[in-house]
């Protein structure tokens, strides 16, 4: 079945506390050569029938009125999975 | 942006250089102000430390005048107990055996509207660090919750999101939530209210305050990194009006980590054991522009900060960012040279990040570099202090005096018990007096293991000395239809109800802390509404000498012309010298005498029968004399001392009959009451009895044993008193009967009750 992923970040300049703690895990256990870590999330809408231009148009409403709080959260990527 | 700082002598070299002081926030004449408190432009990173500053949020410039109230009408008595008054962080009151308590409640409704999780979330964060940098240790948070009409669908975005968010961070803080308020009211449509109190206890010794002395000593910043979070937070966000497109000023929000605070408060209190702090100041809003210039005002005057040394979790980051980032978690310490070493030890322990940004002097200037140039040279005082102070114009309303014609006495009343059963079971089920417990259950209560009362008592209450029993109640109110009605007597009742709901625990009235929400201080019908209300609670704690210690001005609660109900959220610190004499506030035996205390008056006007019946809103509020409210007080320590009472439960928001209903379904004990003392003595009828809001009113259960004891006490100081019924069975069957009027199953209220919430937003 066709999919289309929408990912969805944290704001670049709010604070991610999840990343911050898995940033702090990974020094901690001694992977030193990363400096930062920011979670967001990924959802996989699956589709009925091809993905077509309008299908998109609708996964990206429902991503930044849905499936994000545009408040704190950024849409970064809509996209059909390959 | 790409950005190159602007210095004081850049500044001095183009003094007509266009500046953004309105995006600001900034009003022309301010700006002028700033220009010659200056003698020059001010540069960017100076402009954005004043336009944070003078913001309403901050220097409380409208509400300036009226607050001096507070501190020129005190009695010496309201000064014995109080260790630390107005102005500081949090006042702090000692309450006997070295033990000292500090307290406030602090509005966090805007950014609560905008994003209601973070937002309520860093407000119990926000309120938490004050108690944290007064040397104590935070120990229990309550909330006072405003919000639109229960059937908006925005209501339950809004409901879900800032109760998530209050128990999400107390609870990850490992904090008690003890009491609060919730009401719904469409006038909070689009302006709900989150006001945030927290409450901490120290030993007398560890008091610690905002203030930077010690020329040489250095001032550390040190928690969570500086990012982009909340800019403009104070300025733009709380100061303004939301427009009736809605929320635009969308970004000026901050995103709370409770584990990060948590870490601070151990951290912290680790540096006061070990003395290793001059003074401290939490970062709250206006961040470092606030921290730094309220430190060298109430210091020696003078500091020197390295912006450089800031650690940043954004690199990009201009200097005006840095100094009005609202990001949370973080605190500034001065600290003794010789002492640094012990301190990086502690807070390397504690794996907070720290960093040295400068320090004390006596130049009696704040001077900040970045870059290696000089970006700010102020006298602090004139950001911190000095700001503006307006004089705002007042209006009588147009519209008040109608309002308080339009009595609730004419409504139809019920003519019979059946009639009087359904408007029982009507106001129980009313979204106000409905159980709450969808809310608090979200919320720990008893964590610490010192929370001798909480929800859905009157008060609060917390065991602060294990050993001796010595704890402290507290108790807010605030009926914002009885302010919209008048004011000034609004306030009054606030603070009545407030003290009668510590009083009835069993704990003596101290001290005062409020958060005054309010509409737009630039409508003069408005400024009218708060300059009445801050006179009657000024009156009013003068009257009952009692301080307010602190508190919190919340305005531009308002969508385009429609503001809220005034709000004078009121909380009032009782001390009880044991927690094991509390008084329940239902009871829980049969075969106990109800008495209640108190006259009834006729008085429906703006009460919660009128609203829930008749939709009703007007009249005047129910008198208050304070004289009698703490005769009541006195006379239920005095019950409580001896241990007369097996119950205490104050009649508030639908009178005795909401009294009633919360008695009997708190522990299921049934109950048999007649009216017929009260209509015969007051001269009142059945609805009257049963609704009335009347003031100065408690019902008591007491043990037959104790029963000459008590009406003796009563007798002795000449409080009305009578008996109005006795408790009956336990179980399945228990039953409140309303002699000659109706009967009703414990089971059918507690189930009336408890299914109008769930309804809305389970």
């Amino acid at each position: 079945m066709p999919t289309i992923v929408v990912e969805v970040m944290p704001k670049a300049e709010l604070l991610d506390p999840a990343g911050k703690a898995v940033a702090g895990a990974l020094a901690r256990l001694g992977h030193t050569s990363f400096t930062n870590v920011r979670i967001g999330k990924r959802f996989e809408l699956t589709v009925e029938g091809p993905v077509t231009d309008a299908t998109l148009a609708q996964a990206q409403t429902i991503a930044e009125e849905i499936l994000s709080n545009q408040v704190i959260e950024d849409v970064t990527a809509v996209f059909e999975a390959k | 942006m790409a950005h190159v700082a602007d210095t004081v002598e850049n500044a001095i070299a183009t003094p007509d250089k266009e500046q953004p002081y309105g995006a600001l926030g900034l009003k022309p004449d301010e700006y002028a102000k700033i220009r010659e408190i200056l003698g020059r432009r001010p540069t960017s990173g100076e402009l954005a430390m004043y336009s944070v500053m003078w913001s309403e949020h901050c220097s409380y410039k409208s509400s300036k005048i009226y607050l001096r109230q507070f501190g020129k009408k005190v009695s010496p008595k309201m000064k014995e107990h109080l260790m630390v008054g107005m102005g500081e962080n949090a006042g702090v009151v000692d309450i006997g055996e070295g033990w000292a308590v500090t307290f406030k409640v602090e509005s966090h409704n805007h950014p609560s509207y905008i994003e209601p999780f973070q937002g309520a979330a860093t407000g119990v964060g926000g309120i938490v660090r004050d108690i944290i940098s007064m040397g104590a240790r935070p120990v229990a948070v309550m909330d006072q919750l405003r919000f639109g009409a229960v059937e908006n669908p925005d209501t339950a975005r809004v409901v879900h999101g800032v109760v998530g968010g209050i128990s999400f961070y107390g609870n990850c803080l490992g904090l008690p939530n003890i009491g609060g308020e919730t009401y719904f009211d469409a006038v909070y449509q689009g302006n709900p209210l989150v006001n945030a109190l927290a409450v901490g206890v120290l030993r007398h010794e560890d008091l610690h305050l905002a203030n930077a002395s010690g020329v040489g000593n250095k001032v550390v910043l040190f928690g969570a990194r500086t990012g982009g979070d909340g800019i403009g937070g104070a300025s733009i966000l709380a100061s303004d009006s939301f427009d009736k497109t809605g929320p635009t000023k969308r970004p000026a929000v901050q995103v709370g980590d409770p584990f990060a605070e948590k870490v601070l408060i151990e951290c912290c209190l680790e540096l006061y054991k070990n003395e290793l702090v001059e003074g401290i100041q939490d970062l709250g809003a206006a961040g470092i522009s606030c921290a730094t210039s309220e430190l060298a005002s109430n210091g020696d005057g003078g500091m020197f900060v390295e912006l450089d040394n800031v650690l940043l979790r954004d690199p990009t980051l201009t200097a005006e960012e840095i100094l009005m980032s609202e990001s949370q978690e973080r605190m500034m310490a001065v600290v003794k040279p010789e002492k640094l070493d012990a301190f990086m030890a502690v807070v390397n322990k504690w794996d907070v990040e720290t960093s040295v940004l400068g320090e004390v002097t006596d130049t009696g200037r704040l001077v900040i570099h970045h870059g290696g140039e000089e970006i700010v040279n102020v006298d602090p005082r004139t950001v911190a202090i000095d700001g503006p102070v307006y004089e705002r114009p007042v209006a009588y309303p147009s519209w008040i005096d109608e309002l308080n014609t339009k009595t609730a006495a004419v409504l139809p009343r019920a003519t019979d018990g059946a009639g009087l059963k359904e408007q029982f079971l009507e106001l129980v089920a009313s979204p106000n007096l409905a159980d709450k417990s969808l809310i608090t259950d979200q919320y720990d209560y008893y964590v610490m293991g010192n929370t001798a009362l909480a929800f859905p008592d009157d008060a609060g209450m917390i065991r602060v000395d294990e050993e001796s029993g010595l704890g402290f109640s507290i108790a807010t109110d605030a009926n914002g239809r009885y302010c919209q009605l008048d004011p000034y007597e609004g306030a009054r009742l606030a603070l009545a109800e407030a003290f009668r709901n510590v009083a009835v625990s069993g704990a003596t009235p101290m001290a005062v802390t409020d958060c005054l929400n309010f509409g737009s201080p630039e409508d003069p019908e408005v400024m009218w509404q708060f300059s009445r209300a801050v006179e009657g609670l000024a009156d009013a704690c003068l009257e009952m000498e009692i301080p307010v210690t602190g508190g919190n001005v919340s305005f531009y609660n308002q969508t385009g012309s429609n503001a809220i109900h005034p709000t004078p959220v009121v909380g009032v610190l009782g001390v009880i010298d044991d927690v094991a004499r509390r008084i329940p506030s239902a009871w829980q035996d049969e075969g106990q005498h109800i008495y209640l205390l108190g006259v009834t008056r006729e008085e429906l006007d703006g009460s919660a029968w009128a609203n829930t019946i008749h939709q009703h809103l007007g009249g005047r509020p129910p008198q208050v004399d304070l004289g009698r409210e703490m005769e009541l007080a006195s006379l239920l320590r005095g019950a409580s001392l001896e241990s007369l009472l097996g119950s205490a439960h104050d009649l508030s928001d639908g009178g005795l009959a909401q009294a009633l209903a919360e008695s009997v379904v708190r522990f299921g004990v049934g109950a048999r009451v007649w009216l017929d003392d009260i209509i015969d003595r007051d001269g009142v009828d059945a609805t009257n009895a049963l609704f009335s809001e009347s003031t100065g009113r408690v019902i008591v259960s007491v043990p037959r044993e104790d029963d000459v004891k008590f009406q003796g006490l009563c007798d002795a100081r000449k409080y009305p008193v009578l008996r109005i019924g006795v408790t009956t069975g336990v179980g399945s069957d228990a039953t409140l009967e309303v002699q000659g009027q109706f009967t009703v199953s414990v089971t059918e209220i507690r189930e009336r009750s408890a299914a109008t919430l769930p309804k809305y937003f389970g």
